[in-house]
């Protein structure tokens, strides 16, 4: 055999956390990327750049901030609390939370330039046939960003399998539950268990490039 | 473009050809020390400086002999004893005149480092396995290795009144989180399952744990409350006499092996005089102070 059942444990938590973080935000990020590919308020600047941070704060700094903020005492964990749901540090829907925020320029990003490429006059043609702006969007805008829906899905979930530092900030490697395979080569490497490593990296690098590829040669039918 | 003879010879008449090398020449010597004289006004003052600078640095040589022979070390040391390395570093630094340059981290990130060539001259390590590993790969000096600290184990909580003297916390198990480090990775970690162990407690507390990379990521898992209680090492929680708050149970050490603590010379510090006094320092009865005073045994 050539994984242990830890690593496979490891290897499905991560494609269920990766899986769930980017079904939640092409429904959060899909309306976000929306108003910033159309609006002309004075906020889109300011909106754009809170939604770009991610991609520039070190995950460590993300990830303790998000500890300090769902802990008991941070503003998340009262809230959570209050709720009846209890503190979301070692939980996996702690890392589900942390890697929406951590994932989620990845998400907008694409959409919004998929959006912005289809202009205005389609939308307007669809308008002037009597379409509502609800059916405009999903007959219309949804059909033509759909290469920019694929390309946002692929790098939510790499990104999201990719994911390191928060999950170790906040996670506190346990088993089955938020111990992923990046946290799991980690551990192996730093108990000088190399061979294991080796072969956990090497099925996770043949598994994402097969992943890649598959969406990737999809991905010219999607434009026809 | 200079002109040469024969461009000189096609434009100038017979004869002039000589005047014209003539006059060339002279132009040239000219030229030449005019340059030379140049550069000497401009050079003149920079060569009183360096003058003056040798006499300066020769004086300063024979007044301060160590800072003279001074260099500088890179140390990798084990996250636990960040605290009193704090306050050995500039210490050292003042009393030789060496510098330090310090990494913290766990020590199984630094053995895969050094085997690929990390540039560390000493390793301050939390336990005696890695050291020993090192000495066999052949990448540290085996005679320059000793127990410099003994670790000490405590658990903790935040939370004043939560853990008691005697540890019934855990058998009464009323918590959530209980944070210990990495097992597999950290001492700590491996010695506060070893307690678990003996208090026939690891089953039913095993659901509970959440693992901190190393002892310092455990100890910000209880500090920011995340996790009710864990397993640090005292000289986080310790220093002077002095308790962070919170509730505290100091773990008998029949409960656990000995967490001794070594530092050793790589193989790479072999000829620094920095690396060499630092090693030599830390059994200094000013080091053992600082070491005693964070709660460590020797």
């Amino acid at each position: 055999m050539l994984l242990t059942d830890a690593d496979l444990e490891a290897i499905w938590l991560t494609v269920r956390l990766a899986g769930i973080t980017t079904a939640i935000l092409f429904v959060l990020g899909t309306p976000v990327a929306w108003w910033l590919a159309r609006t002309r308020s004075v906020w889109k600047g300011p909106i754009g750049a809170v939604v770009a941070l991610p991609l520039v704060l070190p995950p460590s700094v993300l990830g303790f901030y998000l500890l300090l903020a769902m802990g008991p005492n941070g503003p998340v964990g009262q809230l959570t609390q209050a709720l009846g749901l209890g503190t979301l540090p070692f939980t996996f829907w702690g890392l589900v939370v942390a890697s929406v925020f951590y994932s989620f320029p990845f998400m907008v990003q694409p959409l919004q330039n998929a959006f912005e490429a289809i202009g205005e006059r389609p939308l307007e043609v669809a308008a002037t046939l009597r379409a509502s702006p609800l059916d405009t969007f999903f007959s219309v805008a949804l059909p033509l960003a759909k290469p920019g829906f694929i390309t946002a899905g692929i790098l939510t979930f790499a990104h999201t399998v990719g994911e390191f530092g928060v999950v170790l900030m906040i996670g506190g490697n346990i088993p089955g539950v938020t111990r992923v395979a990046s946290v799991q080569i980690y551990d192996h490497v730093e108990a000088l268990e190399y061979l294991d490593a080796h072969r956990l990296a090497g099925v996770m690098l043949v598994f994402s490039f097969l992943v890649l590829l598959a969406l990737y040669a999809w991905r010219p039918n999607a434009r026809k | 473009m200079q002109m040469s003879d024969w461009d000189a010879a096609q434009i100038l008449p017979r004869g002039g050809v000589a005047a014209w090398r003539k006059a060339r020449c002279r132009a040239h010597r000219f030229a030449v020390s005019r340059a030379r004289a140049a550069m000497r006004r401009f050079l003149e003052p920079l060569r009183t400086v360096f003058r003056n600078m040798r006499l300066l640095l020769g004086a300063g040589l024979m007044l301060a002999h160590p800072l003279a022979l001074a260099e500088e070390a890179t140390l990798a040391v084990a996250a636990n004893f960040t605290g009193p390395m704090e306050v050995i570093k500039p210490a050292f630094e003042q009393a030789t005149g060496h510098r330090l340059s310090i990494a913290y981290g766990t020590v199984g990130k630094f053995y895969a480092q050094i085997r690929n060539g990390a540039p560390f001259d000493v390793l301050v390590s939390s336990d005696e396995a890695v050291p020993a590993r090192l000495e066999k790969d052949g990448l540290a000096l085996p005679e320059t290795r000793y127990t410099y600290a003994i670790g000490k184990l405590m658990l903790w909580s935040g939370t004043p009144g939560l853990v008691d003297d005697k540890g019934e916390v855990l058998r009464r198990g009323e918590f959530r989180y209980l944070a210990i480090a990495n097992p597999k990775t950290a001492v700590y970690g491996a010695a506060a399952v070893e307690v678990l162990e003996k208090l026939g407690l690891r089953a039913q507390l095993e659901p509970k744990w959440v693992l901190g990379e190393n002892i310092t990521q455990t100890h910000q898992f209880i500090a920011s409350g995340s996790a009710d209680l864990g397993f640090v090492a005292l000289a986080q929680i310790y220093k002077d006499g002095q308790y962070a708050p919170g509730s505290y149970w100091a773990v008998p050490q029949a409960l656990y092996p000995l967490l001794r603590q070594d530092v050793v010379l790589l193989a790479r510090g072999k000829d620094n005089r920095a690396a060499r006094a630092f090693v030599e320092y830390l059994k200094s009865d000013f080091a053992k102070r600082v070491i005693r005073a964070y709660g460590y045994e020797l």
